[in-house]
């Protein structure tokens, strides 16, 4: 019990596994749909497309978290706006400003003078750093993502489902995909503060595509992965501090765990 | 039949592909409750007419009126079933959830399924004969069964008008039979059904009216009126052979090496 315990009477502590569960549940909702429309790179891209806000906002001393913000959905809407009636391609969109943006985002960096510490804590996160004000940040967000997805569950899975049906319904699928755009880049933004930009993909595509292999609808599919995305997170936030690894990564690992275990059992049912 | 209200009406529309016009100054009207055969060659323009009736294809010239109101102004009450659906397969779906979305306008985008909808996509999935199919994925059923529950979904939709393209093409005989029970009891429904074929004998003795295309409107009106050599001969060409007993054969269909005949 101790072994439980014991982290848990540093505040710094409680402040990440709440961030880190919060994270994880988010990132593994709003995964079911990168995972069922094959949104990965789009995940990946934005997560790095979003290195040029947070060092412009690190210079002028303002929020991290809004300049990421800032930036991620400005990028959302250039890949909404540059695909737009198939001009280019959406993956092709989405190399072009995806390497622009993370070009951009390592030139800011590499120009400051703290270079090392910020690139790591920017690119891996640091879960233990979480201030109150971030909590609140998070939580907020998470609240107002999860709520956006939940009351547009219907509109969301007839324009991932079946466009045609979507156009005969009259809805509006293009303002619908350009939300579902800005919602993955805030999701990606909150990701920031606890696995950083280069593991938040992970976050969104490792436990929604174990969910997709242990469910048959779309409904139990997001339950399921949000356990997955909690469970990762608090497991691997004790692994972390037992085994002095960075969180980040022990939270990517557990969950990538709770996925090959998933693809075995399913093999095996066969 | 000229007292009755015209549900569905066509002005002098131009159809087509960015610059490319298909289809080309149709006009026609349909009474409602009528069962409507669309023929006509590959790439005569059926696929297309379809779309543009649904909304999917912006009209180029011309006006489509459902109820005498332009299309998109109302609600509409029109429901579609592709040729071929573009579907996401592999989406964690069951069979029930599919036939739930065609409840999902009427219930409210934003509110929740009454007992109402549930009874609507349980009486469809019995009509189509896949009620023991409903918790299976979507992605498991064969193409037959496949199309029977996008055909219970837009039953489900309770439209006034349903569009079917090619709902006879590849499909086993009991997909057939309960497609085309399906069409004679919207007609005592009342609901107009638009399907397009390549079976002119279907085509001449289930459905009331016949709409013969080439890319323009070549004739319409009753099958027996519509399906004449003449007629044919404009719609076919050359792929239409003229027997010496008088019988016509189409050689024209999907899949190939198949034909169809109809006694003139
Ligand atoms: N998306 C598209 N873009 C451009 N042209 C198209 C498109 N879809 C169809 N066409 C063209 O429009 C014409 C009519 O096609 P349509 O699909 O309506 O024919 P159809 O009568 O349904 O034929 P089939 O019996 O083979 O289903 C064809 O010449 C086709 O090449
Ligand atoms: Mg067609």
């Amino acid at each position: 019990m101790s072994f439980l315990l014991e982290p848990l009477t540093y505040e710094f502590m409680q402040r990440g596994l709440l961030a880190s569960v919060m994270v994880g549940v988010l990132c593994a909702v709003m995964g079911t749909y990168v995972v069922l429309r094959g949104m990965a790179f789009l995940g990946d891209a934005m997560a790095h497309a979003i290195l040029p806000g947070v060092a412009i906002a690190y210079i002028l001393k303002g929020d991290l978290l809004i300049g990421a913000g800032v930036a991620a959905v400005a990028v959302a809407l250039t890949i909404g706006l540059f695909s737009k009636d198939g001009a280019v391609k959406e993956d092709t969109a989405i190399g072009i400003l995806f390497a622009a943006a993370l070009s951009l985002g390592v030139a800011l960096i590499s120009a400051m003078q703290t270079y090392a510490v910020d690139l790591s804590h920017i690119l891996f996160g640091n879960v233990l750093g979480v201030s109150i004000g971030d909590l609140w940040l998070i939580g907020g967000l998470s609240f107002a993502i999860l709520l956006t997805v939940a009351i547009l569950y219907k509109p969301f899975l007839v324009i991932s489902f079946d466009p045609v049906l979507a156009a005969t319904l009259r809805l509006p699928a293009e303002l619908l995909r350009n939300l579902m755009l800005v919602l993955l880049a805030l999701t990606v933004v909150v990701s920031l503060q606890t696995v950083g930009v280069s593991l938040a993909a992970a976050m969104l595509v490792t436990p929604a595509a174990t969910a997709y292999l242990l469910t048959r609808r779309l409904l139990p599919m997001m339950f399921v992965s949000a356990l997955i995305g909690a469970l990762s997170s608090v497991i691997g936030l004790y692994l972390s501090y037992y085994f002095n690894v960075v969180s980040g990564s022990a939270i990517v690992l557990t969950a990538t765990l709770f996925f090959l275990f998933a693809f075995i059992w399913k093999r095996f049912k066969k | 039949m000229s007292h009755t209200p015209h549900r569905l009406e066509l002005q002098n529309i131009n159809i087509g592909y960015g610059d490319k016009i298909v289809l080309r100054e149709l006009s026609f009207q349909v009474p409602h409750g009528s069962r409507v055969a669309v023929v006509g060659p590959n790439g005569a323009g059926k696929s297309t007419l379809f779309k543009a009736l649904v909304g999917l294809l912006p009209l180029q010239q011309g006006n489509i009126f459902i109820h005498g109101e332009a299309l998109g102004l109302h609600q509409d009450c029109v429901a579609y079933v592709p040729q071929r659906e573009e579907v996401d397969w592999r989406f964690p779906v069951t069979v029930e959830d599919v036939v739930m979305m065609g409840r999902f306008a009427q219930m409210g985008w934003l509110k929740r399924a009454t007992s109402r909808d549930r009874d609507a996509v349980q009486k469809s999935l019995m009509q189509m004969g896949i009620a023991d199919l409903a918790e299976q994925s979507i992605g498991q059923l064969s193409g037959g069964q496949q199309q029977r529950a996008f055909l219970a979904r837009a039953i489900a939709q309770e439209p006034h008008i349903l569009l079917m393209d090619e709902p006879f093409t590849g499909v086993d005989v009991t997909t057939q039979e309960a497609t085309l029970r399906l069409l004679d009891h919207l007609q005592e429904k009342k609901v107009t059904a638009i399907v397009s074929t390549h079976d002119l004998n279907l085509a001449s003795s289930r459905f009331d009216l016949a709409l013969l295309l080439n890319h323009r409107l070549i004739a319409f009106g009753a099958p027996r009126e519509v399906f004449t050599k003449e007629n044919l001969a404009q719609a076919f060409g050359n792929s239409l052979l003229v027997m010496e007993n008088g019988m016509m054969l189409v050689d024209e269909c999907c899949p190939p090496d198949e034909q169809f005949t109809i006694n003139d």
